[in-house]
Parts: structure tokens; sequence; C-alpha cells
């Protein structure tokens, strides 16, 4: 463990060093620190995932019942892992992507915050003490804060800011009572002493709830979600790859965390992630489909694939309670794979978003358009990152969503009561739904941006970017690949990272693993995959030897015989997305303006649809108006009169102590 | 206690009801000078024969500071802001003093309910309690910004007594440091008076609240 502690000095140090070193320097200083802060710590995380089995590393700390307690287990070593990777990756992107910014901007504060951000997600996972636990979680939350306002000079960024800091501490307020209820009932805030918690089953069912409020409002659960969409758009893009990818993950491994501490779940609980994650999910990526702005569309994205692990955890969770093993072992499997898969593909997607940004200066989809020709790299690595998105074989995501489904499907095939025999018909249902307007979504996005003519001079005028922009999304990419086609390596590690929740012993895990269907079928599309890969690799060789030598013409794309075709003609995004969001009108809200053109010479018609968040404008916005109103009123104590003040203390202070002696 | 003792915890009583009475600036900042008197005379009187040089010298401060320089800052500051000269109360003189009343009836009581006070103490607690109220009191209940500076000192008074009850032999560094404190805020206060007069040419704190947004 002595790494791990050795990663964080690596990555404290490296912060203050990058607040003194000059701007040029910090090029290649910033990826170098994060990188050596990584490689420490991916050293306990193999221990821990490996034979090493449990580390901990203790130290008092004069904060009252607060320890230096960190410990490394197959859990916190899986979170670890995904956290360290794409921070190293998203780093080296960044030092490509604020290379523009260096003249105005001081890159200094950017690289201060991010690396701080990536030592406190690393403590948030390792740590065994709750007041560590917190002040963990606080940093992350300040210093991602201090990155999404990162462009302040733009109102629209700080407003977006706010909206993250509140939201944050809202989430942080239930934490904070979650642990106070823990404490109280074992005595210490140290997480070894939290298991006591088990006995008091309604006090059990408290937490909880407090538990998917609180860690639920960083991982964007529906309707608690609102800042996500605010804050990744705002953030520049390697920040909004690490936020979605991996710091709304650390929502979801607090909520794991937790389960371990309660004991045997009843039936509802299961149930209510079930509810959250259909939500979450279907709401999600309706919401991503009808989006304009490219990074908006990927953090409702990001929703829907935390309603996709909280499918999977609600799967679990009935599993256990049902005492049904395969369901238990799959559920929680999924849903630990998807939270590692999504953080390679969403990061890479933003990533890839970013590369467009940076390439054309606009994020609305309506004035991208041909890229794939300009910026081929970005353009590959894209569309891999939209099908793995889109649980498609054979890349990652296919393997995460496909544990799931077998969870659910071997809970509706031996289930024993209706309340397992519903949650996973529910689950199988969402998952499905989630699936295919998940394709519909990044088929749009994918192909709106990348194929066709460009729709702007902006689009026209693109340019691929660095390599060390290039370098992180080829990695990227090619994880999604690997993982894809991996999938059945995993399933024994995940067997292990999950034990701790599944709460079953190494060998019934291992007859599961050995015994379930998923195993044999990813065996088959791994191979089946994998033969397709080499194929279409021999394709592509013979192709390339055929055309060797010969000349190759190249025309325009939606030519169709026309003249002079123009950008106008193709599809628009709003066009593609229109018959879905039609069909779920009713939760979208989608509001449209449409100006035809009339008369016989008709001259200007106009369009416009705009689909805003449903919860911010008719939940929080009234809720928020509500609650100043009544704030209002104690708005009373600050007159500003000094001696109303002084006397307000005077009397408090006589009246603590006529009432401490009377 | 002794005699001389009480006697002076008495006066300190007194001009405390005074200067809750005085309708006067100055009246006031020379009662407060009194007290101030008073209470560096107490630690010397307090030890009886036995005066050790360090008490004397203590107490010769103490003397200095609040019987001298003190309430020469304070007339500077009323001379430079061109003040009518009167307290300009929240609260009339007559139920300042009633209050006063009160507060000596409250002291007394808090003085019956602390059983942690070392025992034969006599007049020492009432007369802290009481000193403290009406410096507290003074703060609140009067206008002017000077007149807060006097509430302040006479609460330092009140705190000072109290510390004696608790322990007569203060630690010198202590008592050094609570000086210096007050020295430092004192000064600040008479400039800091100084200035908001000249910008504002009034000195009613009571005006402070035009600066909330």
């Amino acid at each position: 463990m002595i790494w791990l502690v050795a990663s964080f000095g690596v990555f404290f140090a490296g912060a203050v060093l990058s607040m003194l070193l000059p701007r040029r320097t910090l090029r290649w200083f910033g990826p170098l620190a994060s990188a050596l802060g990584a490689g420490l710590g991916l050293v306990p995380v193999v221990m821990a995932l490996g034979p090493g089995g449990d580390l901990s590393w203790d130290r008092g700390w004069s904060m009252p019942l607060g320890a230096f307690r960190f410990g490394m287990d197959p859990l916190s070593a899986w979170f670890a892992g995904a956290i360290l990777l794409l921070t190293t990756l998203a780093a080296l992107y960044a030092s490509g992507y604020l290379r523009d910014a260096e003249e105005r901007k001081d890159t200094g504060v950017f690289w201060f915050h991010y690396l701080l951000l990536t030592a406190s997600m690393l403590a948030v996972v390792t740590a065994r003490n709750g007041i560590l636990f917190l002040l963990a979680w606080e940093s992350m939350a300040l210093t991602s804060f201090f990155l999404v306002i990162f462009d302040h000079e733009d109102g629209a960024v700080r407003r977006a800011g706010w909206i993250y800091l509140i939201a944050t501490h809202i989430g942080t307020a239930f934490v904070l009572f979650l642990f106070a209820l823990l404490g109280r009932h074992s005595g210490s805030l140290d997480f070894a002493g939290f298991f006591a918690i088990a006995r008091h089953r309604e006090v059990a069912s408290v937490v909880f709830v407090l538990a998917v409020l609180g860690f639920g409002t960083k991982a964007g659960f529906m309707p608690l979600h609102v800042w996500l969409p605010e804050a990744h758009p705002a953030a520049p893009s390697p920040v909004s790859a690490v936020l979605s990818g991996v710091m709304i993950k650390t929502g979801v491994y607090g909520l794991l965390r937790v389960l371990t501490f309660l004991g045997t779940p009843p039936a509802w609980w299961g149930w209510m992630l079930v509810a959250v994650g259909a939500a979450s999910g279907v709401l999600g990526v309706l919401f991503a489909l009808a989006q304009h702005d490219l990074k908006r569309l990927l953090a409702f994205s990001s929703v829907e694939n935390v309603g996709v692990i909280t499918l999977g955890l609600g799967v679990g969770l009935l599993g256990v309670t049902h005492r049904d093993p395969i369901m238990a072992l799959l559920g929680f499997s999924g849903a630990a794979l998807h939270v590692l898969n999504h953080a390679i593909f969403k990061g890479l997607l933003f990533l890839g978003a970013g590369a467009v940004v940076h390439a054309c200066h606009v994020r609305d989809l309506e004035e991208l358009g041909g890229l794939q020709k300009r910026m081929p790299v970005t353009g590959t690595t894209f569309l891999i990152g939209s099908a793995a998105i889109s649980g498609l074989p054979p890349f990652n995501g296919f393997v995460s969503e496909f544990l799931i489904y077998v969870g659910a499907f071997a809970g509706i095939i031996g289930s024993t009561g209706t309340a397992t025999l519903s949650g996973a018909v529910v689950t199988v249902a969402a998952l499905a739904l989630i699936g295919g307007l998940a394709l519909a979504c990044f088929t749009k996005a994918f192909g709106v941006m990348f194929l066709g003519e460009p729709r702007s001079a902006h689009a026209a005028h693109a340019h691929e970017v660095g390599g060390a922009m290039r370098l992180p999304m080829v990695t990227l990419a090619a994880l999604c690949l690997l993982l894809g086609l991996g999938g059945p390596f995993l399933l024994p590690l995940l067997a292990s990272v999950t034990a701790p929740v599944t709460g079953l012993p190494a060998s019934i895990a291992a007859t599961v693993v050995r015994e379930t269907p998923a195993l044999q079928i990813l065996w088959k599309v791994t191979a089946a995959t994998g033969g397709l890969v080499v194929l279409a690799l021999l394709l592509g060789a013979w192709r390339a030897h055929l055309l060797g030598g010969r000349t190759i013409g190249a025309t325009g794309t939606w030519d169709c015989g026309y003249v002079a075709p123009t950008a106008r003609m193709q599809y628009t995004a709003s066009s593609f997305a229109d018959p879905i969001i039609r069909m779920f009108g009713a939760f979208l809200g989608t509001r449209s303006r449409l100006s035809r053109p009339d008369g016989l010479f008709p001259e200007g018609g106009h369009f416009a649809s705009d689909t805003p968040d449903v919860s911010s404008e008719r939940l929080y916005a009234p809720l928020f108006a509500r609650l100043e109103e009544v704030m209002a009123r104690i708005r009373l104590l600050q007159h500003g009169l000094l001696h109303l003040y002084i006397l307000m203390i005077v009397l408090s202070l006589l009246g603590l102590l006529f009432w401490k002696l009377g | 206690m002794t005699l001389p003792v009480d006697t002076i915890l008495v006066i300190v009583i007194l001009t405390g009801f005074l200067i809750l009475g005085t309708a006067r600036l100055i009246t006031a900042i020379r009662l407060s000078a009194i007290q101030g008197v008073c209470i560096g005379l107490l630690p010397v009187a307090a030890s009886g024969g036995g005066t050790s040089v360090r008490v004397l010298l203590l107490g010769l401060a103490i003397v200095i500071l609040k019987g001298v320089v003190f309430p020469r800052l304070l007339r500077r500051a009323i001379r430079e802001s061109r003040t009518s000269g009167e307290m300009q109360p929240y609260v009339g003189i007559t139920a300042s003093v009633i209050t006063g009343i009160l507060a000596l009836v409250a002291a007394f009581w808090l003085d019956a309910r602390m059983d942690f006070l070392p025992d034969s103490h006599g007049l020492v607690a009432p007369t802290a309690f009481f000193t403290i109220i009406t410096g507290l009191f003074l703060i609140v209940a009067r206008k002017l910004a000077i007149t807060q500076v006097i509430g302040y000192l006479i609460l330092e008074n009140g705190i000072y007594v109290f510390g004696l009850a608790i322990a007569l032999e203060v630690p010198v560094i202590v008592e050094l440091g609570v000086l210096l404190d007050m020295f430092v805020a004192v000064f600040v206060m008479g400039i800091a008076i100084f200035r908001i007069n000249r910008e504002f040419n009034h000195m009613d704190s009571d005006q402070l609240r035009n600066l909330k947004g």
C-alpha cells in the first residue's frame, strides 16, 4: 500500500508544482505527473485484483473521529483502475487540447485541479473512514467544480458551474446524514464497524434510501441528474470525459460500498433500483436523442448508462434477496463491467467530441457534417465508441449489457416470486428499449457529424487534431474492442470484484461462473466476432492489394445525379430523430416553432425545435422558487442594523447561560 | 474579601450605573476612566500586604492605559468628529438605569448558581457579570460608534474582574496579551471612527445599513 501513498504524494506534488512551472513546461509535465501517479497507483490495484487480496494502510489523525485508513479490496481496485486509466489518457489529450488556450488562460490552474481531482477520486474509492471519505468526496466536488468553470469568462459556463455546485452539495448533505446514521449505530466512523447496522432493519432501509439519493445525485439518477447536461457541455472536453467517464461512477461505488454494510436486502430495495434504473435509462436516452448540442447529447447518454448500471445493481440485489446466485452474480458483475466500459467508451466519445469542437469551434450538430473525410482518425474512433455504447458486439458495451440480460432472464426462468419475476421483466424490457434507442441516438450523432457534406463553413474547414489528442482516442477505441473480445476472461475477475455485495463464497461463485449460460454464449460471441475481425482485416488487405497500382477516383457524396447539390438537402439531426421523438412526445415536451413558407412566391421559412430538461423546468424551478419564497421571510433577520445583530448575539449568549445554569 | 477590595468593587458597580445614566459622551469617557483605574487597583488591593512587583507593574500598566491613554484617544475622536457630545441612546436614560438594576439582580442570581467558583469571593463575580452585561447593553443601546468603544472597554473590565474571581494570580502573560489586544482594538476603532466620520460626515453606526445590498 506504500505504492498508493506514493501515488497520492506524486499527485499532490505535481499539483503544487504545476502552479509554479511555466506554461510551456506544463505541456509535458501535466501528463507526466498524471501518468506517474497512475503508474504508482496501479500497482496496488493489480495486487488487489490478483492473488494479493485485500490491502490496507493505517495512520492516526488528529481529526476527531477521523483516521487515515485506506484499503484496497477488489471492489475498490476495480473503480481505482478505471479512474487511473481514464485520467491518464485524458491528461495526455488535455495537453494537446489546451495548447490553443495557453496564451489567454493559466493552464497551471487546470493541472492543479486536474491532478487533485484524480487524487481525490482515488481517495474516495480507497477510504475506509467516514471523515476521510467525506473529505475526499468534497475535495472531488470542489476540484471538479473549478475544472467545469475553466472557461469562466462565459456566463453560461458560470451558470452551469453554479448548478453543479448546488447539486453536488445537496447530494453531499444526504451522504453526510448517511454517515452520521452509520456512525451512531456503530460508535465509530471506521468502515470496519459499519456492519453493525445490518441488525437494525429499519435504520438500514433509511441508510439505503439516503445512499440512493446522495450517491444518486453524483451518479445522475433521474430526476437527480439535472447538473449533468449543464456541467458536461460547459467543461473542457477532457474534463467532461473524466467527469462523465469516472467521476459520476464514484456515486455507483458509494452505493455499492454502502450496500456491503447493510446485510440481506428486502425485495423493495432491488425493485427501487430497477425502477430508478429503468427511468434513468429510458428517459436519459430519449433526451439524448432529442438534443442538438453534441456534448449535451453525450451528457444525457451518461444518464442512460448510469441507468443501465443501476438496472444491473437492481437485478443483483433481487438475486441476493431471493438467494439466486446467478442473478446476483451476473447483475452485479454486469453493472461493475459497465462501469469500466462506460468509462472507456464515454471517455472516447467525449474526447472525440472535444476533437470536433477543437477543429470546428461549434457543438451544434446542425452545423457539422462530412467530417469523416477531414478527420478520419476521430471519425473512426467515434464510430467504434458509438457502436460500443449502443451495445453492439464485438465491442465492450455488448458484454456488460449481455451479462445483465442473462442475469434478468435467469430471474425470469428460476423465479420464486412475483417480485423477482416482475423486476426481471421490467429490466429486460427497459434494456431492450434502451439498446434500440441508443443505437438510433448514436446513428444520428455519428451520421450527422461525420457523413454527408459539411453543413457550415466551420465544418468545411476542419482538420484532424494533433497526435497528443489522437493517441488517447485510438487507445480507448482499441480497449473497446479488446474488452469486447475478452468478455469470457473477465467473468471470474468480476466474481471476485462483486463478492462483497453478492455475499457469495469463492467456491460457489466459481461454480456459478462455470455453469452459467452466459459464459458459453460469450465464448461463442468472442470466437465468432474474433473470426469476423480477422476476416475483415484479410478482406481489407485484399482490397489494398487489388487497388494497389490503380488510379482511384473520388467524387462528391450525396451527388444523386444533381449538378449542384447543396448541403441543405441532407437529413438534419432533428429530422432524423423526429419520428422517434414524436412517438415519445409525451415524456419529452419538445417545443418547436415553425413558420411555413407560403404564397405563390414563398420567400422564407423557418423551423426550430428544442428539448429542455423536463425535470429541471417542471420540478426544480418551481421547487426552488417556492423555497426562495419561504426563505425570504428569514431575510428579516438580515436587516443591516449593527446594534440588533449584537443584541441577537448577546441575547443568545445570555439565554444559553441562563439555560445551562437554570 | 477585604474592605478595600469591596470598596473598589462597589465603586465599579456605581460607575457602571452612572455610565448608564449619563447623557453626555464626555462624562461617559470620564466614568470609564475611573472604572479603569479602579480595575487596575483591584489586584493590588486583593493581594493585601504581599504585593509582588509583578502585580504592581501590571496594575500600573492598566491604570495608565485605561485611565489616561484610552480616554485621551476617545476624547480626541470626539473632538475631531464634531459631534454634539450627546449619547444619542436608542433606549432612554431611565430605562437604561432600570435595565442596570435588572442586570445587577441577574448577576447575583447567576453568581448563586455558579457553584464551581471558589468560595468566599464575595462581590467579585456579581460585579463581573454586572459589568459585562452593562458593557454589552451599552454596545447595543447607544447609537454612536464611539459609545460602542466605551461599551467594549467596560465589557473588558468585567471580563478582567471575572478572571480575578476565578484565580487571583492571573498569569502575567495572559493579562499582558489582553491589554495589548485592547490597546490595538481601541486604537483601530479610534482610527476607524475618525475615517468613517471623514468619509460620511457622521458616525452613526445605524447608517451602516446603507451598505447592505
